[in-house]
Order: C-alpha cells, then structure tokens, then sequence
C-alpha cells in the first residue's frame, strides 16, 4: 500500500495570491477571492451571452437564461406573492452566486467558497438583517407581535415568547451552518474516496466506481442547497411581508 | 482520560446525529412515495416538498458533523 497521505481538509485552506495590508487588517486577495469574481464573471458572462439575441423564439443558451429566471420568480411568487417580486434582484443574485459557487467547487482543484462558514455567514447575516428592516419598516413596532403566537393562553405568554424569539435569532447561523456543512462535509467525502482509489492501485476500481456516483449527488446537492438557501429566503421574507400570526 | 483520546471518541459519539437524519431522509421519502402511489398525478405538486424536506433534515445530520469537526480541530 502506498505511503501516501490523505488530508481532506487540505483542500479548504486559504492562501494569498497578493498580499495587500491596509493597517493592521490583512485585505489580501485570495484564492477564495478569486473564485468568488470567477463565479460572478460567469454568472454575468452567461446572463449576458444568453440573452445577446433577445430572440422571440428562445434558442437553447436563452431557455436556460429564461429557465432560471422563471424558477426564482416563480419561487417568489409562490412564497411571498407579487409584493415580494420588488426583492427579486437580490434573490436572483443570491441564487446565482451560491449556484455557481457550488457548481465551480466541483470542477477538480477548484476552490469551493461556500464551503467556508465566514462567507455563508455574511450572505445569511445580509439576508437576516435586511428581513428585519422591512418588517419593521413594513409593520413598525407591530413587527414584534411576530414573536407573540395568534391565539395564545396568558399563561404560555412567558414560555413561548423566548423560544420564539430565540429561534428568530438561530435564522442566521442555521441558514449558514446548513450550506457550509453541506459543501463541507461532500467535498471531504470526494477527497477520502478518491484516496482510497489511489491508496488500492488496481482494485481502486470499486472507490472509482463509487466516487462517480458521489459526484453525481453532490452535483444534485450544490443544486438543493442553491434551492434550499434562496427558499429559505424567500420564507423569511415572507414572514416580515405578510405576517402570518 | 489522554486528552486526545477522549477527542476522538467525542467525535465519533457526534457521528450518533447521522441516526437522526437517516430517518429523516426515510421518513421524507417513504411518504413521498406513498403519496405519490395512491395519487400518481400529484407527484409533479409534492416533490419540491420532498426535496425541500430532503435538504432539511440531511442537515441536522451535518451539524453533527460540523460537531465532529470542531472537537477535532477547534479544542
């Protein structure tokens, strides 16, 4: 058996391709970067290509274009209604930019973003504080009913309201953790398989043969977890437009 | 205890989370299935709630992981 190592988590390490220190706080452009600007450059490039001809008759690059935007407004629609098609932009961007990070991670030796919990954390950060300005833009003070059940008993009043307010406050790290942890723990996975393909030399046939079938659901995974992220979204943004209780 | 052994079998109890969300997973698909047996033309309604549910609870699994991960790594 070879002596070869197998490191899963190498795979997750940050490293500066340009230095940059303003002060004390080190602004270097790293490799997270980079596919960061690689995954909005190719979102851009295929919006931009695809809808070049803006044909009546789509051809095949525009019905994917269309496709997409048809799924996310439709998935506003269904969840928030016509009041919430004034947000669709950011979730449009939200959707894309999680989409084609999770897509280009899987592209050998790319670098997968969404697999770092500080970047899934400030997109879940952006998405938690702008819900809560407009719902208290939207309702004012009446906004905090929220967190105040329909149809209570006084004496459930003092149990319910601090699980309720805690579970409001869990949004933003559960939204985050779930993205994170998905990238996270299928990208190990890929790597330990693929060691033990190498590790077996001639009978690494068998992990070969699963790994291709681990690739296949992670693919449908970096698709979910887009969908399940913006979805997300959308119910949250739902809560703050139309209040439900 | 050596502290590094006591690591490791914390990580390993934290693997238990992935009992809670095999059954999940079963759960969501057994009843998608038995949704979709006695009414086959709803399947096209009940499968993004499927998938949606499928998602859900494939993460609470993860946060076991992610508990395994920071008793490895992060103590």
């Amino acid at each position: 058996m070879a002596a070869k190592t197998i490191d899963p988590l190498h795979q997750f390490e940050i490293h500066p391709l340009l230095p940059i220190k303003l002060g004390a706080v080190d602004v270097s452009f790293t490799n997270s970067s980079l596919w960061m600007m690689l995954s909005v450059i190719a979102v851009t490039a295929f919006l931009t290509l695809a809808m070049r001809h803006r044909a009546l008759v789509p051809g095949r690059l525009q019905s994917v274009a269309e496709l997409s935007y048809e799924f996310v407004a439709g998935m506003i629609r269904d969840n928030v209604g016509q009041a919430g098609m004034q947000y669709f932009p950011l979730i449009f961007t939200l959707f894309m930019f999680v989409l084609f990070g999770n897509l280009l991670g899987m592209i050998p030796y790319a670098f997968t973003f969404t697999s770092h919990i500080v970047v899934t954390f400030a997109m879940a950060l952006v998405v938690f504080v702008g819900v809560t300005v407009i719902g208290f833009v939207k309702h004012g003070l009446h906004f905090l009913r929220f967190f105040l059940p329909h149809g209570l008993p006084i004496w459930m009043v003092p149990i319910l309201v601090p699980i309720e307010v805690l579970s409001y406050f869990l949004r933003p790290i559960s939204l985050s953790v779930r993205l994170f942890a998905n990238m996270t723990a299928g990208h190990a996975m890929l790597k330990v398989f693929g060691g033990f393909t190498v590790m077996l030399g001639l009978f690494g046939i068998a992990p070969l043969a699963l790994n291709i079938a681990v690739t296949a659901l992670e693919l449908l995974v970096a698709l979910l977890q887009a969908y399940v992220f913006t979805i997300l979204t959308c119910v949250y943004l739902n809560d703050a437009l139309n209040m439900s209780h | 205890m050596d502290p590094q052994a006591a690591k490791l079998i914390g990580a390993g109890i934290a693997a238990i989370a992935l009992a809670g969300a095999g059954v999940g997973i079963g759960m969501v698909f057994a009843a998608l299935i038995g949704a979709v047996a006695r009414n086959p033309a709803i399947q096209s309604r009940v499968q993004p709630f499927a998938l949606l549910g499928f998602a859900l609870a494939e993460a609470t699994g993860l946060f076991g992981f992610l508990l395994g991960l920071m008793i490895l790594f992060v103590f």
